[in-house]
């Protein structure tokens, strides 16, 4: 299986709130840890990638963060100012601030118009190799087939121009397996899981993306086997349960109802699990991240999701 | 649980007198509109779903919640298809088979944003012919569907519309995740900045007027070069269109506002002790306080029980796993499988204790933002039926 980080391309997503973010983070850093130069890119101004590396906001220009990570984050105005310096060969006369605050508004309108100069400015990035590997922190669920389908989309509206000749050598780069791929972050959870099935049929009906890996974050460790659970009801009777809380000098009886949570909770999980795995194309690989109780953000726990990542992915 | 089965009359309450002091049920009791907010994944629908089922069951009255996205379990347990905005009751035999008869009602509906769109420019359209021409424009449909804002925005005028319909004694909103789970309260405002912009009447102007060059237009060179001049055009056509319901987007937006602001409604902000979902929090509810809306409650999902926190079950279970060994010895049993057990019931207890001392540490940060800071637990299963979110709203409630 050619490596997640032999790839060019990498965009990652999934449902707000499952630790996307943090996981493109640990993808840069584990790319980084390989000797690879890694351009990570958020799509909006929310600082949320650079507080998981424990850096300093970064803008249009990339920024090294960690040994060998460079960070960047699109900025409208700025990615517009570089198409047009590069593409379309058209001489910038003074401040373009207007020109592109005007296309911002329209961009929200105008579909596509902000999504296709991201797409284009990291097809663009890949096209000129100035990085090993280019991963993107991409928009949560709902808006990532928008991003990803830009350059089709575009294409319905944009009949004639410039825009629509430039479009496709970003789709051959796009649809390329070797070069490209989603990553769709979930965690054992119903939503989660249920976004991550529709999100995985929309990104093979309407872009031409492959999906190249689920990870699930926050998986709960399996407490007890078989035996082991057997064991654990034999213990709960109360004449054992006192005896035990004798022997330690203190009461057990809630360490075991924590241990009978802990139980339960991984039990549903693992459902939501198995209904993943169910659903998914045999052919993606669903990496499994333990839920990291000692510590939830910042480079520590960016770094220990990386290891995770590594171990899942093999050498 | 029960109480009477009558429907109360529309626009009135049975409930007397709603509780005294800062709670959840107070609240809900003492407003119309029930605003949730917070970022994704926190179970912010649930909750809404929840506080609109208890409010029905215990205060009475008509009481609406109006649903975003629910998880498919969910939607069906209200009895949502799926499909169209149309409000549905639940019934009240969903309710008897759990042994509850609800004071009042519960109805429920879901946003479906495309039809909102179109209702809405249905009613706005000054004459059938500018309306079909709206809803046949090729950009009308992916500008509604595409526009981020769109989403926010039509849950925001949605609202309004039933609340100007005065169906409802209570009506519970679930919002649409944003990136910044703020963003719905400025849609609204931005629609109708959007659409009285200089922008609007540079795009427009070009196509209007066609003795002016469109090359001398700075906008329109670059613009040109980089579409193409269909795509001018055909903007253009749209917003012309458009122009003839501006008016009323910006009337309508300022009523909407004020809605927002008003007594009768209060925002209660949902979110889980993760932390990246604390951060975005801790800026939506300055948001809110900065606006001047009313933050009524904080209701924090999916928390550890209490127990987890202590320090002194801490130790307990560092003693049970430094003492595994001689304790499975006395039980009798397989000692070696039973200081297993022991051991891995000690360290499950000392991981959980790291994350609950942590969260009890977050959910003190919050006390000062609102009177209100509820805790639900985690739930064994996920919400799929009534029984379920009444004992969610039973926490919501206490």
């Amino acid at each position: 299986m050619k490596g997640l980080l032999d790839l060019d391309l990498v965009f990652v997503t999934g449902k707000g709130g499952v630790g996307k973010t943090t996981v493109a983070a640990a993808l840069a850093q584990l790319a980084g840890r390989r000797g690879n130069r890694v351009l990570v890119c958020e799509m909006d101004r929310s600082d949320a990638l650079t507080t998981q590396l424990e850096a300093d906001p970064v803008g249009f220009t990339p920024r090294e963060v960690t040994p060998g990570v460079f960070a960047m984050t699109m900025d409208t105005e700025a990615s517009l100012r570089e198409y047009l310096k590069l593409q379309l060969r058209v001489p910038i006369v003074g401040k373009i601030g207007g020109l592109a605050r005007a296309l911002d508004f329209v961009a929200t309108a105008a579909p596509g118009v902000r999504d296709i100069l991201a797409i284009g400015k990291l097809c663009y990035e890949v096209r000129e190799r100035h990085y090993d590997v280019v991963i993107v922190d991409a928009p949560a669920s709902g808006h990532v087939v928008g991003l990803l389908s830009a350059p089709q989309a575009i294409n319905e509206l944009v009949k004639v121009g410039p825009i629509r000749d430039q479009t496709d050598w970003m789709v051959e780069i796009l649809r390329d397996p070797g070069r490209t791929g989603a990553v769709i972050v979930t965690t054992p959870e119903e939503m989660p899981v249920e976004e991550t099935l529709e999100l995985a049929g929309r990104l093979s009906r309407e872009t031409v993306v492959p999906l190249s890996a689920v990870v699930v974050n926050r998986v709960l460790p399996e407490l007890f086997g078989t035996r082991e659970e057997a064991v654990f009801e034999w213990l709960l009777a109360p004449d054992r349960v006192a005896k035990i809380s004798e022997s330690v000098g203190g009461d057990v009886s809630l360490l075991f109802a924590g241990a009978r949570l802990a139980v339960d909770l991984r039990r549903t999980r693992a459902e939501h699990l198995e209904r993943l795995q169910a659903g998914l194309d045999r052919s993606v690989p669903v990496l499994l991240v333990p839920y990291l109780f000692a510590r939830s953000e910042g480079l520590r726990a960016t770094n220990q999701l990386a290891t995770f990542l590594e171990e899942e992915l093999g050498t | 649980m029960t109480g009477q089965g009558e429907v109360t009359e529309r626009g009135s309450k049975t409930q007397a007198h709603p509780p005294r002091g800062g709670s959840f049920e107070g609240l809900l009791a003492s407003r119309e509109i029930a605003i949730t907010c917070g970022p994704g994944g926190v179970g912010k629908t649930t909750t809404a779903a929840a506080a609109a089922a208890m409010a029905a069951c215990r205060h009475g009255g008509r009481v609406l919640v109006l649903t975003v996205d629910p998880a498919r379990r969910l939607a069906g347990a209200l009895g949502l298809s799926g499909i169209g905005n149309e409000e549905r009751r639940v019934p009240d035999e969903a309710f008897r088979a759990w042994g509850v008869v609800p004071r009042g009602e519960l109805w429920a509906a879901m946003l479906d944003t495309k039809q909102s769109w179109d209702s809405l420019i249905r009613r706005h359209a000054p004459d059938a012919r500018t309306r079909d021409q709206i809803l046949a424009n090729p950009l009308y449909r992916n500008i509604t569907g595409r526009f981020v804002q769109s989403h926010d925005y039509i849950a925001m005028e949605r609202l309004f519309e039933i609340h100007s319909e005065g169906t409802y004694d209570l009506i519970v909103v679930d919002t649409p995740p944003s990136r910044h789970a703020i963003d719905f309260l400025d849609a609204p405002r931005r629609m109708a900045e959007f659409f009285s912009s200089k922008l609007l009447r540079w795009l427009i102007a070009p196509y209007r007027s066609r003795l002016v060059n469109i090359a001398s237009r700075p906008f329109s060179q670059v613009a040109d070069r980089l579409l193409g001049t269909q795509f001018l055009v055909d903007i253009s056509e749209f917003f012309v269109l458009f122009q003839s319901l501006y008016d009323g987007f910006v009337q309508r937006a300022e009523a909407v506002s004020r809605l927002l602001r008003a007594r009768r409604t209060s925002f209660i902000v949902v979110t889980t002790l993760e932390s990246a979902s604390v951060q975005e929090v801790e800026s939506l509810t300055r948001e809110i306080q900065k606006r001047g809306l009313h933050l009524g409650a904080i209701v924090l999902n999916k928390v550890l029980p209490e127990y987890f926190a202590s320090a002194m079950l801490a130790q307990t279970a560092r003693e049970l796993a430094d003492r595994a060994g001689s304790v499975s010895q006395s039980l009798g049993g397989e000692p070696d499988l039973t200081e297993r057990v022991l051991r891995e019931i000690a360290d499950s207890f000392l991981n959980f204790n790291v994350v609950a001392r942590r969260e009890a540490k977050q959910q003190q940060e919050f006390r000062p933002a609102s009177d209100v800071v509820t805790t639900v637990p985690w739930l064994d299963g996920d919400v799929s039926d009534i029984g379920t979110l009444l004992r969610v709203g039973e926490r919501l409630w206490e």
